[in-house]
């Protein structure tokens, strides 16, 4: 009875979407359901105990005309940078030496390159903080290098707490970018060197020319997993700053959990959470788009 | 619209009305609790005649001398009570206050809980209708005897949740705690110093620690909240008492902008010009802060008694505790503190009069001995405990003083629940220049007064 008499051959049968219903299940229990709860709290002034009380936009409003909240978002505009695009030319520079240099022992260097990437981020964070103590090592260094003028309690700095921040975010997200990309480069055919080389180029215009645009995609990847997680950093904030000092570091996520868990503003903490995810819906998108228009 | 767009459509609304139940519907009406409040003569005390029973207990004392305490008055009371049966479920403070709100609005409660004393955890609770006035029990059991007022207070809310340090009596702490001045006594003997016996004395002190090249006072502000306890100190030597509690209990009537606490805030910006504090103080840990106090590094720390244990075991005695002096050597004792975190009763529970013995037992007289001899600061008949000299009896001297005349005030960032959030941040600007004590007094009254103004 099913049969094909409900399409021409090839086309797809109705029959199919049956298969994907187990998995759809799974995916709208798991993923739609609370994506959903969420926008539905957002539109809720609730504590978490009580009655919620319905506040429609008012949260949303709140989450633009809050001083505090507009700073944590710029913020996290700036840990892009440190997240994504430090990694980015780094690991470009790094991948193109590794790749064309042919050095000896490359999976060693890979792998240490690669290695941040594998410690938790927790870790990661206590121990940068110890690094950055008044008394930590970078302290320690400057002493030694006879820069005492430079020493300060690094993350009770206002000016250099949130690049101070950053910085660990390149230090974690560099061996990832490096990674991707080498695998990139370590498909490009010989011959397409070997063409630019009788053109003439140098080491220079050889990875204008070839490298960069070969690993287009790779660059597409890269960006869009660390700008995801330059602007859901929370763990590296959590454990070294707390938004501090001042509120100088304060990040998007880490009020969600500090209006969720401290303040028992469950609405509003929802309401950030679905503008975070909409703003990083959108950036992934926008590169993904940019890294999709290929060029000839 | 496209197919596919149409598709989202339909799934997002199909997604919106599964979940569309208003938030925290299932939760009880408010008053609940409180109109079921028993009077002391219908409350049953004998444990033993209460029949076969299962108590749920969720507490956070899983460190130390805490955990110790926790077992060893658990068993007694199995041994003492065996029809009751002790579910002890155990876990971090943290983990405790994240899953706790959860844990109560479901339909099965654990029947004692420690919850935090703050309007964000036990008044949000009161406020829901969760915890179960415990008055007539207090009553019947004689606590508001044994417990001084000042250390009470600090679990009592008015019955709808609003009005904080006052009202019905929500829970009963077993430890105290108070926030004082740790010091090196063979520093200061070098120094040919005194334990200061008056405010100015502990100025000039700082002042002779600094001349010597020492660190006079070890400060660790990375975390945000350990300059509240250095600022409460010193708001407490100028702020008359009662308006520190109107400010930290959030009630109206009070006022950040007064010249007593521009003098507090000047005065603790005066001892960053003077250089009191070990360098980039806004950037150290509170755990090396205090570690590098136990290793010798800085003559005085303020901090609350809850270190006594790490820094006597780091110092031994050369380790000293007092209480912040006052303007002259017998001034009346002021000093910023509270207690452990208080255990409840939970409304839901169906066996209130076991949890309430189970609470009296683990707070009786005997209690407090287990809890001495374990390490840990009793709440009630501090005075009376046997300790040998030196660090613990400054502290058991202190806490005793400071609750026999009712000196204790309390944790500024009580107020209001984003209080601890923005007195942080402001102090924080404030130690390192970016707010004037006029703009960083401002700061709080604006917070202060929103609350006040809307709590009613």
């Amino acid at each position: 009875m099913a049969g094909r008499s409900a399409g021409p051959p090839g086309e797809p049968r109705r029959v199919a979407y049956l298969y994907l219903l187990p998995a759809f299940a799974v995916y709208a229990a798991f993923l739609l359901y609370p994506i959903g709860r969420a926008v539905q709290l957002s539109l809720y002034d609730w504590d978490g105990l009580s009655l919620g009380r319905w506040v429609g936009l008012d949260n949303y409003v709140a989450i633009v005309a809050d001083e505090g909240l507009r700073a944590a978002f710029g913020h996290a505009l700036v840990l892009i940078v440190f997240y994504s695009g430090g990694p980015l030319v780094i690991g470009l520079g790094l991948a193109a030496i590794l790749n064309h240099a042919k050095v000896r022992g490359l999976g060693f260097f890979r792998t240490v390159v690669f290695l941040p990437q594998v410690v938790a981020m927790v870790v990661v964070a206590v121990a940068w903080r110890r690094v950055y103590a008044p008394d930590g090592t970078l302290n320690t260094l400057l002493g030694a290098l006879g820069l005492d003028s430079l020493t300060r309690g690094w993350l009770g700095d206002y000016t250099f707490a949130l690049p101070a921040v950053g910085v660990v975010g390149t230090w974690f997200e560099t061996g990832l970018v490096t990674v991707l990309l080498l695998a990139g480069m370590s498909r490009i055919p010989g011959e397409l060197y070997e063409a630019a080389r009788l053109d003439g180029a140098g080491a220079v215009r050889e990875f204008f020319a070839v490298t960069l645009p070969s690993v287009r995609g790779e660059i597409a990847v890269a960006l869009t997993l660390t700008v995801i997680a330059a602007l859901r950093t929370f763990d590296l904030v959590y454990i070294t700053t707390k938004g501090g000092p001042g509120d100088s570091t304060s990040v998007p996520s880490y009020e969600v959990y500090h209006r969720a868990f401290g303040l028992s503003q469950v609405g509003s903490a929802a309401a950030i959470g679905v503008t975070l995810t909409v703003v990083i819906f959108v950036i992934s998108f926008g590169i993904n788009r940019f890294a999709d228009r290929r060029v000839s | 619209m496209n197919p596919p767009l149409r598709a989202i459509a339909a799934l997002a609304a199909g997604v919106l009305a599964l979940a569309a139940c208003a938030p925290g519907s299932s939760a009880p009406p408010a008053g609940t609790g409180t109109s079921a409040q028993p009077s002391a003569s219908a409350v049953r005390t004998d444990a033993a005649q209460l029949g076969d029973v299962t108590l749920t207990v969720w507490d956070q004392e899983v460190r130390g001398g805490q955990a110790a305490q926790m077992k060893q008055l658990n068993d007694a009371f199995q041994a003492k009570y065996p029809n009751i049966k002790l579910n002890r479920v155990s876990r971090s403070f943290d983990d405790l206050n994240t899953t706790l709100r959860l844990a109560l609005s479901g339909n099965e409660p654990p029947d004692v809980v420690e919850a935090n004393n703050g309007r964000s955890s036990m008044g949000a609770f009161v406020k829901a209708g969760q915890l179960r006035p415990l008055d007539a029990y207090a009553e019947a059991y004689g606590w508001k005897e044994r417990y001084p007022q000042s250390v009470l207070r600090y679990s009592s809310y008015s019955p709808d949740g609003k009005v904080f340090g006052e009202g019905n009596l929500y829970g009963l702490p077993q430890v105290g705690e108070v926030v004082g001045i740790f010091y090196n006594k063979a520093k200061l003997g070098k120094l040919g110093l005194e334990p200061p016996a008056t405010w100015a004395d502990f100025g000039a002190a700082l002042d002779k620690a600094k001349a010597a090249g020492e660190v006079p006072m070890q400060l660790g502000n990375l975390d945000k909240w350990p300059a509240i306890h250095v600022f409460g100190t010193v708001q407490s030597r100028s702020v008359p008492a009662d308006q520190i509690s109107t400010l930290a209990f959030g009630r109206k009537g009070g006022s950040w902008n007064s010249p007593e606490n521009v003098k507090a805030a000047e005065e603790l910006v005066g001892w960053v010009d003077k250089g009191y504090f070990n360098k980039g103080f806004n950037g150290q840990g509170y755990d090396p802060a205090w570690q590098a106090f136990g290793k010798g590094e800085g003559v005085f720390l303020i901090a609350g008694t809850w270190l006594l244990a790490d820094l006597q075991k780091a110092l031994g005695d050369d380790l000293g505790f007092m209480l912040p002096p006052g303007a002259t050597a017998d001034a009346p004792p002021v000093a910023t503190g509270g207690t452990g975190l208080p255990f409840a009763i939970t409304a839901k529970s169906p066996h209130p009069d076991a949890a309430a013995a189970y609470i009296d037992f683990i707070t009786n007289a005997d209690a407090m001995k287990v809890l001495t001899s374990t390490g840990n600061l009793p709440v009630a008949d501090t005075a009376q405990q046997s300790v040998p000299a030196g660090p613990q009896k400054d502290v058991f001297t202190a806490f005793g003083t400071v609750t026999s005349k009712d000196g204790l005030v309390p944790y500024l960032d009580y107020a209001t629940p984003t209080f601890a959030d923005t007195l942080g941040a402001a102090l924080q600007d404030l130690l390192a220049k970016k707010q004037t004590p006029q703009e960083f007094l401002a700061t709080l009254e604006k917070d202060y007064k929103t609350f006040a103004e809307s709590n009613g």
